[in-house]
């Protein structure tokens, strides 16, 4: 019987689609992965020593912390420090730095930032404290999203009138488009986010594909499903016969999650978005519809952005769109690291620094 | 350090705690014994052989499944001296209550304490109380200073990693940080995951017994697994490779990890140990602490290497490789 778990990390299975993949791959070719979870999956689980020299992985812009411009991070800093403000956060946004500080750092200065594993718990913490503005600075693509407008909904029913989000959320597929002008046809196929898939479906791709007509596979993060995905690229690639292939029936439908898109929908209206190093991308964000302007913190408090200052030196920008892999960059591993990112990348453990940081082998490291 | 103000990645156990340590402290303080850097510092008064190490606890929640603040400081201390190879003798132990503090959780956590100190057979001989304003501390605090005897022919230390020698493991890891994560966040997991807080002293005397080929004890705290493997290869300057495999997790521990992104070679672990052995009493050794109760689920994980020195190098489960770093900072669970 099918767990749906073992099977998926089977080594016999691996070493099967490695040896098919061998077998097909003769074309030269770069394969962008374009979710930060299948990026640090392939790297814990060695996917990259064990494929063709023929065949690179780039990995692309879906960790969404590191998409997150930096004026955005500045707004959730600027945030945190208000009077009677609670911040609360998700843990990978902690350490982001902003052009003058991180929520960290503001946390060691005694600025209340309490980190939460769920928009609920930040909704909680606004009900337990009616005197303090509980501010959540929305962060994530379509996977997180509908979490957000849940909350949003919850609140406004219950009419708890001290909760704020900062919406900073982002949208895939228009980031598909833009990366297609961007990269220059370095892209010659795509692995496709689980996460998000299993919202939006496999629909949600389909006017990209229309559009461009490059090889696709949407799949999960154990290793038999990115080398299965890898695998349905490759041979779309060898044999001239683009799709959108669904490598992860388990979790994905055609149609998605259209409870939680809704949700999303009744919430939010796109917008304009910022990405970190791919600039703006038309209809790629999401703002709070002005029905629910009342928990909207970018209308409620007055933020002060510092200056901007340019990271001299960071390669951000050309490493989320996979024309740099990080040991290009000047900064890697020198003046940039973990503990003292220069950029997101290499904060959050699923942005492609950081996971190059802690598990690629380099020469003479 | 950049930083101007501690953070608290200084505490996580992994690379800026590491860095804390080397810069401010090691200098500072120089001494012969201090610069070994292992869990305690060994040295002779006549004709004997001593082991002093000290740790303070500051866990939130103070009582979690599986333990509490107590057992964890007998345990912590009476360990880091049996990684040195001592036999733990005396413990002292220090409170800092917070004003407001329950009694009867007092009650509980000194309870504890007795009845840890019981098991490894050692006895709390000195102490100390201070209470401080509500506020000035959270709730409890203590820390325990232990000493112990090292027997003759014992000679234990991070350094003494070589090739060849094998490295293992004394059973599941990432247990008690993923009770304390559960516990202190609140979430709602169905299979209760409990604490392995445990005096390793008797396992350790057991190894010992059985073996003189016994290189380097460690236990895998703050930091975890990862860390503590890494931090071996750079006092050894050899390198280590380990089998993705063979490393134990229980299957509730890694489904808490896959949740929240963490990686279970750098949770803490509380009742573990690692060792390098001589290769060819490894089977030997591994077979004495499997017949213990604290070592049942033991296991070889991997070996020590010429190649790559001052690194960890992990063979995956699809037959890949990557490095396994020291944990940069305390794991932040992801977004997505």
């Amino acid at each position: 019987m099918m767990t749906f778990f073992k099977e998926f990390k089977d080594r016999d299975l691996a070493v099967h689609f490695i040896e098919k993949i061998k077998t097909v791959s003769r074309k030269k070719i770069r394969l962008m992965e374009v979710c930060g979870t299948h990026t640090v999956s392939i790297f814990k689980s060695g996917i990259r020593s064990v494929l063709p020299d023929t065949i690179s992985l780039i990995s692309g812009p879906g960790c969404p912390v590191c998409v997150t411009s930096q004026e955005e991070i500045d707004a959730f800093i600027s945030l945190s420090r208000l009077d009677n403000v609670i911040l609360t956060t998700f843990g990978d946004l902690i350490r982001v730095p902003g052009t003058e500080s991180s929520l960290q750092e503001e946390k060691a200065k005694g600025v209340d930032v309490r980190m939460v594993y769920s928009t609920s718990d930040a909704l909680l913490i606004a009900k337990k404290n009616p005197d303090k503005h509980v501010v959540f600075p929305g962060v994530g693509f379509e996977t997180t999203a509908p979490t957000v407008a849940a909350a949003i909904l919850s609140a406004a029913r219950l009419k708890v009138s001290n909760f704020y989000v900062y919406s900073a959320h982002k949208l895939v597929p228009p980031a598909l488009t833009a990366l297609m002008a961007l990269s220059s046809g370095n892209i010659d196929g795509f692995i496709l986010p689980g996460h998000v898939s299993v919202m939006i479906g496999t629909d949600g791709y389909r006017p990209f594909f229309d559009t461009f007509k490059l090889p696709c596979a949407i799949t999960g993060f154990e290793p038999v499903d990115i080398l299965r995905a890898v695998l349905a690229v490759v041979t779309q690639i060898e044999y001239g016969k683009p799709s959108l292939f669904n490598a992860y029936e388990r979790a994905v439908r055609i149609e998605g999650n259209p409870k939680a898109m809704s949700l999303m929908a009744r919430v939010f209206e796109k917008k304009d978005a910022l990405w970190r190093g791919i600039g703006k991308i038309p209809e790629s964000g999401l703002a709070i519809r002005e029905e629910f302007s009342a928990f909207d913190a970018a209308n409620r408090f007055q933020i002060i952005l510092p200056e901007k200052k340019d990271h001299n030196g960071c390669a951000c920008g050309e490493i989320l769109i996979g024309n740099k892999t990080p040991p290009e960059c000047p900064l890697f591993r020198k003046a940039c690291t973990p503990l003292h990112p220069f950029g997101p990348c290499m904060v959050s453990t699923e942005g492609t620094c950081s996971a190059y940081y802690r598990y690629h082998k380099e020469p003479g490291n | 350090m950049k930083n101007d103000k501690i953070l608290i990645d200084h505490g996580s156990g992994g690379k800026l705690s590491h860095d804390l340590v080397q810069q401010m402290i090691l200098p500072v303080f120089d001494n012969s014994l201090l610069s070994r850097q292992d869990d305690g510092a060994v040295f002779q008064i006549g004709e004997d052989r001593f082991a002093f190490s000290t740790d303070t606890f500051v866990v939130t929640p103070l009582f979690f499944p599986g333990g509490n603040i107590g057992e964890l400081a007998v345990n912590g201390t009476v360990n880091d001296l049996a990684m040195c190879g001592a036999t733990p003798l005396f413990l002292s132990a220090g409170f800092i209550i917070e004003e407001g503090f329950s009694i009867t959780d007092l009650e509980k956590v000194i309870s504890a304490m007795k009845k840890a100190a019981d098991v490894a057979g050692v006895a709390i001989v000195t102490g100390d109380t201070k209470v401080v304003p509500i506020g000035a501390a959270d709730q409890l605090f203590i820390n325990t200073s232990g000493i112990g005897r090292v027997p003759d022919h014992v000679n234990i230390s991070g350094r003494h990693a070589m090739p060849g020698d094998k490295i293992i493991v004394s059973g599941t890891i990432g247990d008690h940080a993923a009770a304390i994560l559960i516990k202190r966040e609140g979430l709602p997991f169905e299979t209760p995951i409990l604490s392995d807080t445990a005096s390793l002293n008797h396992l350790v005397k057991k190894m010992l017994d059985a073996s003189d080929g016994i290189h380097v004890l460690r236990d895998p705290t703050r930091g975890g697994l990862g860390t503590t493997l890494n931090e071996i290869a750079i006092q050894s300057n050899t390198g280590i490779l380990i089998s993705e495999d063979r490393i134990p997790v229980k299957k509730s521990v890694s489904g808490i990890c896959g949740l929240l992104g963490f990686d279970p070679m750098y949770l803490a672990n509380e009742g573990k140990l690692v060792a390098v052995v001589r290769k060819d009493d490894a089977e030997q050794i591994l077979q004495v602490m499997k017949n213990d109760s604290l070592g049942k689920d033991a296991c070889i994980i991997g070996e020590v290497v010429s190649d790559y020195p001052g690194k960890v190098m992990m063979t995956t489960h699809i037959g890949g490789t990557r490095f396994v770093d020291m944990l940069t900072g305390e794991q932040l669970p992801r977004i997505c």
